[in-house]
């Protein structure tokens, strides 16, 4: 088993188990793990009838915060979206706020699960399940704003190209259409390739069950898998297909998303720098909250020989490189701004920097851009794990703000000083946005008690005892049994 | 369905993946041509013993992808020019640039939806029962941290003896009978 390393690590590279002597990088997976303890160590978390006191602890408070959220939508389900703060000129306020926060945090399961795979960035597989379950969780949170903020959600099904009674259909030049197209299909994919990637590992947790439920539960979640090497290959093809599919899907959601913007003529909103800019914002929250996640995890469940300090460090570069995407998509529509030399673009930047919510545009830089990008540079904080915390949640609410002062900050002073409105958010937009806060949690912490966090069966493919060149693998087997 | 009886196979329990590899190359050699790894991640090299690296999904992907992305282009087509045309601020009813964007995500549904039910399909999954669950230690590894090699009894090659023969040949862990 792994032990703490007790010196500083790169200083004495030598002592360090955790070190690889050749390249010096820190180990993907701790040594001294065989196929057995992999399984044990994972399936144990699900299989115990000892559930932890601080999960059940986590869940009532999760739960406690959902039920905010749950009161919140039933309000507004009773009374209307006049309880927000949405008004003319801030129509979009919160509820599109939180709804593109929440589907950028979705994007970094989907990278760290089919892009990283394609790049065969192995590191990759101690992380990506629970990533995965990021998405979907972040996904259905997404999903919640703009069903609600039509104000009559009953009636969403209208967005659907579904036949009914007045004849007519959606509206396909629409840019909201192409949206219900993308996150729709972005759902389903995640929740496919997510269980898809499941149904080995609920075979083992099918055959390692002691409890009769349990062994019927996984049973059925198995759906009779028993890793026949037919099987698997084409369950490996499947995977890399599904990769290569979601790689451009992940791609096109946030464009779709930023497309809601673009094409609209409104300045700060009407520029061609929006795709790529979000897609790279989205991919550097949800990193973000992959560590927020994880961090917390690793030490709870003492996985940090599978999720190493490698992982926490890689993902700290991944948001080092996208922040710095995002620090360009900043200095560019500032200077857009500048040379296109049109008066109501320059007043929109002016606005944005110094008008009534210029707070919110420095808050946004310093969480975004100056704390997270003048630090993760430095190999030591990468791996300081309680400052990789605290950054993490940082970059959170530094993307929060970001779609904030894109949505609020364009809306609410446009080309007529006449129609200037200022945007207040109400208690009802803090309670159901703290709500999903607690919907996801919830979920989460559901999914982690009852499916395999890690994938055992990619955990077992970067272990030496697979290796056929290795020169003495029958070895290394007997020796680690 | 009537009763099955008989034997499926002999199974054999390797505790490496080299060992069960091995196993699988020389009774190819032999001759046997029914039989099947079972291991607890893929293993490439049993796949390319066995001689099953060639599977049909890419090209049920590739189907389904077409077919999505010509529902989802004629679809938005006959709704927004032929079924209910609505003029909207002067743009052509046949606005095909906005149309391609819900075609490519249907496209990659259809795709992925395809890719995964295909899997399952050619997989024959879902299927609870498998006569190979009735082996004694075969639940206990083959998902765990064994390497198992089943020499089908449906191959025309197959005889208890000679089978058995080989796979004790291998280091085997054991070597038990499997009924139907």
């Amino acid at each position: 088993m792994a032990t703490k390393p007790a010196i500083d690590p790169y200083r004495h590279p030598v002592n360090d188990p955790m070190i690889d002597p050749v390249t010096g990088e820190f180990a993907v997976i701790a040594p001294g793990h065989n196929f057995t303890s992999v399984t044990r160590k994972i399936a144990n978390v699900v299989l115990t009838s000892h559930t932890p006191l601080g999960w059940f602890m986590g869940l009532v408070v999760a739960g406690g915060i959902a039920s905010m959220g749950v009161v919140a939508i039933t309000w507004l389900v009773l009374k209307g979206v006049g309880i927000w703060g949405v008004t003319i000129p801030g129509a979009w306020g919160f509820a599109i706020v939180n709804f593109v926060w929440w589907i950028g945090i979705g994007h970094a399961g989907t990278l760290i699960s089919a892009i990283l795979l394609l790049f065969k960035q192995s590191w990759r597989n101690s992380i990506n399940r629970f990533a995965e379950a990021m998405t979907i969780f972040a996904v259905v949170c997404a999903g919640l704003f703009p069903v609600l903020h039509i104000g009559r959600p009953w009636l969403g099904y209208w967005l659907l190209p579904l036949p009914n009674t007045m004849n007519i259909w959606p509206q396909f030049r629409s840019p909201l259409c192409w949206d219900v197209f993308a996150v729709s299909t972005y759902a389903t994919i995640s929740v496919v390739f997510w269980y898809m990637g499941m149904i080995p590992d609920f075979g083992t947790l099918r055959d390692k069950a002691q409890l009769p439920f349990a062994k019927w539960f996984y049973g059925l979640l198995s759906l009779g898998w028993r890793g026949s090497t037919r099987h698997w290959m084409r369950f490996e093809t499947a995977s890399l297909l599904l990769a290569g599919l979601s790689t451009p899907l992940v791609l096109s959601v946030h464009t779709v998303i930023s497309f809601d913007f673009a094409v609209a003529a409104l300045p700060g909103w009407h520029t061609t720098i929006f795709p790529p800019y979000f897609v790279a914002g989205a991919v550097y929250s949800g990193f973000a909250m992959v560590l927020t996640l994880a961090i917390p995890i690793r030490k709870f469940y003492h996985m940090e020989d599978l999720v190493t300090i490698r992982h926490l460090d890689n993902m700290g570069k991944v948001m080092l490189c996208t922040g710095l995407i995002v620090a360009y998509g900043y200095g560019m529509e500032v200077f857009m701004a500048w040379y296109s030399a049109s008066h109501w673009e320059w007043f929109m930047m002016w606005n944005r920097m110094f008008g009534p919510m210029g707070w919110g545009y420095w808050l946004l830089i310093l969480f975004n851009i100056a704390l997270p990008l003048g630090s993760l540079w430095w190999r030591r904080l990468r791996t300081n794990v309680a400052y990789l915390f605290t950054i993490s949640i940082v970059v959170n609410i530094g993307m929060w703000f970001e779609r904030f002062v894109i949505v609020v900050t364009s809306l609410y002073r446009d080309f007529l000083p006449s129609s200037w409105g200022t945007y207040r958010a109400t208690k009802w937009d803090y309670m159901l946005y703290i709500g999903t806060m607690g919907i996801f949690t919830s979920l989460f912490l559901l999914f982690v008690r009852l499916a395999p966090m890690i994938p055992m069966n990619e955990i077992k493919m970067m272990l030496p005892q697979t290796k056929f060149d290795h020169i003495d693998a029958e070895e290394t087997m007997q020796e680690t049994m | 369905m009537p009763v099955e009886e008989g034997l499926y196979g002999l199974l054999a329990e390797f505790n490496t993946p080299q060992a069960m590899v091995k196993a699988t190359v020389a009774a190819r050699e032999a001759g046997f041509r029914r039989m099947e790894c079972y291991t607890p991640y893929p293993v490439e090299e049993a796949a390319t013993a066995l001689d099953v690296h060639r599977t049909r999904v890419p090209l049920l992907t590739l189907m389904g992808g077409v077919c999505g992305l010509t529902t989802a282009f004629l679809m938005q087509t006959w709704m927004s020019a032929i079924s209910y045309p609505i003029n909207v601020a002067g743009r052509p009813l046949f606005s095909w640039p906005a149309f391609i964007i819900p075609a490519y995500e249907w496209t990659i549904l259809f795709a992925g939806l395809s890719a995964a039910f295909s899997m399952l399909a050619l997989n024959g999954l879902p299927q609870p029962y498998h006569p190979l669950f009735n082996a004694p230690n075969f639940r206990v590894g083959a998902t765990d941290d064994k390497f198992f090699l089943c020499l089908e009894a449906t191959d025309p090659k197959f005889s208890l003896v000679e089978a058995r023969n080989l796979l004790e040949g291998f280091r085997a862990v054991s070597v038990v009978e499997v009924d139907l």
